[in-house]
């Protein structure tokens, strides 16, 4: 298994060296964002509107956290599933320069095009392993949003947050080569 | 005729909220190491792991195991020679889960359905309630995570379908839902009753702890057929490819109307949470 280390934000380069089942401990700044902020998002950039973020070259990870306990940086926050931001997602690809996803299950057609087409990836982290993933992360800050509550759009710093490679540049999908190599008929 | 105090109930839901986020059952716990142990692929073995760490910070640190703490599913069983003193049983309940939720900084998910907006605490819960003889009063709190409970899938099928027929639906859900409820999953299945009591079974099923068979000997073959043939998916653990893709599967039945056969295939993440209390 090949491992990357990377930080982000993250270049055509970067991403050019990641295939499909490929480890990534990723440092630095990523965002968050699930349904409610990227419809607000979306929205802005329809109107023609600036971001309250700048996702060029930069990640969001899907997720909405738990409430921090008393002297924690933030509480369990393990990733969503991904395929209810498929509708958004291209368009912050296309328009906004995003390069990485960061959340759990399948994407649909016109993500992994638009992924294809303007060089982004999805990265995959462990669904359910909250209590273990917020311990990569530093810092959050809520920087959009605040009202929505565990959707509003936090800047976290992380520090080799364990993610796999789900969908690189090339078209490959690891969901469907991995079923392929462990399914009996 | 016994009198239980509303501030015992609510204290009891407060507690069993957070002891069900923070606390993974035994049952889920062994599934995760014989799946580590049979797990034939890497990256899966990789992910089985993670999760039982995981599951040692959340018990160790009482924080909860996943972000997702889940909308308060509560089976209440109500003696019937047992009385309420200072208040409404679903109101004590209801005020259980929003100190609970509070207390534990559990994350709250519950929300409008047409503007979407938080309702704040968690609350409402959603309450089953059942009268049954005596006079104890039992309560499980089920944490039930959305991204599973999205996967879920209820068919009125024609009887003509029979067994074979609600197998093909079940593991097609599963096939279908793939990576996206965090496998290893456990597979809640109702069979029988109508359209309500169906999907209630199914929910019941995912009480049952991991591992333990049917008592009705039909129903324990299916369940036992069902969860090979789940795991030759090939989905496995994070849905990267693997043997583990269920960590068990549980068949509830209940006779049904002779023109109707329903089946009710609901999905629980690893995540499978539940945790009861005698009072
Ligand atoms: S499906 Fe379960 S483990 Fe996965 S995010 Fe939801 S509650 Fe957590």
């Amino acid at each position: 298994m090949t491992v990357h280390h990377l930080t982000t934000p993250l270049t055509d380069a970067d991403l050019a060296n990641l295939k499909i089942g490929d480890q990534v401990l990723l440092s630095g700044v990523v965002y968050t964002g699930r349904d409610a902020a990227h419809k607000r998002l979306v929205d802005l950039v329809n109107q023609g509107k600036e971001l309250p973020i700048d996702l060029e070259g930069h990640v969001i990870y899907y997720v909405g956290p738990a409430p921090a306990k008393p002297g924690q940086v933030i509480g369990s926050a393990g990733p969503t599933t991904s395929y209810r931001m498929d509708a958004y997602a291209p368009t912050l690809i296309e328009q906004k320069g995003l390069k990485g996803m960061i959340g759990k299950g399948s994407r649909n057609d016109q993500v992994k095009e638009a992924m294809v087409k303007h060089k982004a990836v999805y990265f995959g982290a462990t669904g359910g392993a909250g209590a273990l993933l917020a311990k990569c992360i530093k810092s959050a800050e809520v920087i959009a949003y605040p009202e929505l509550g565990p959707e509003a759009v936090r800047k976290l710093v992380v520090e080799d947050l364990p993610l796999t490679v789900i969908n690189d540049i090339y078209g490959g999908d690891l969901y469907e080569e991995g079923v392929k190599k462990y399914r009996i008929e | 005729m016994r009198v239980i105090d509303y501030q015992e109930i609510v204290d009891a839901v407060a507690k069993l909220c957070m002891e069900g986020n923070f606390d993974l059952g035994q049952d889920v716990l062994n599934a995760l190491h014989r799946g580590y142990e049979t797990e034939a692929s890497a990256p899966g073995k990789d992910i089985l792991n993670q999760l039982i760490k995981n599951a040692e910070i959340a018990r160790n640190e009482q924080v909860p195991m996943c972000q997702d703490c889940g909308v308060a599913v509560v089976f209440v069983e109500m003696g019937q020679d047992l009385t309420l003193s200072g208040g409404y049983i679903n109101d004590a309940i209801t005020d259980g889960v929003i100190k609970g939720y509070a207390e534990g900084y559990l994350r709250k998910s519950m929300c409008d359905p047409f503007t979407r907006k938080n309702t704040g605490n968690n609350a409402p819960p959603i309450i089953h309630t059942q009268i049954v003889p005596g006079e104890n009063l039992k309560i499980t709190v089920a944490p039930k995570g959305g991204g599973s409970e999205n996967m879920s899938a209820i068919a009125m099928l024609p009887p003509s379908a029979g067994i074979e027929g609600a197998k093909q639906f079940i593991i097609e859900r599963v096939r279908q839902a793939g990576p996206n409820p965090c496998p290893p999953i456990v597979v809640g299945v109702g069979i029988g009753g109508n359209f309500e009591t169906c999907a209630l079974l199914a929910k019941k099923a995912l009480l049952r702890d991991i591992g333990e068979p049917s008592p009705i000997k039909e129903v324990a073959e299916i369940e036992e057929d069902l969860l090979k043939r789940i795991n030759n998916l090939g989905i496995g653990p994070g849905g990267l490819g693997g043997r583990i893709t269920a960590l068990g599967v549980a068949v509830e039945v209940y006779p049904c109307h002779i023109a109707s056969f329903p089946v009710a295939v609901n999905i629980n993440c690893h995540a499978a949470r539940h945790k009861s209390i005698v009072l």
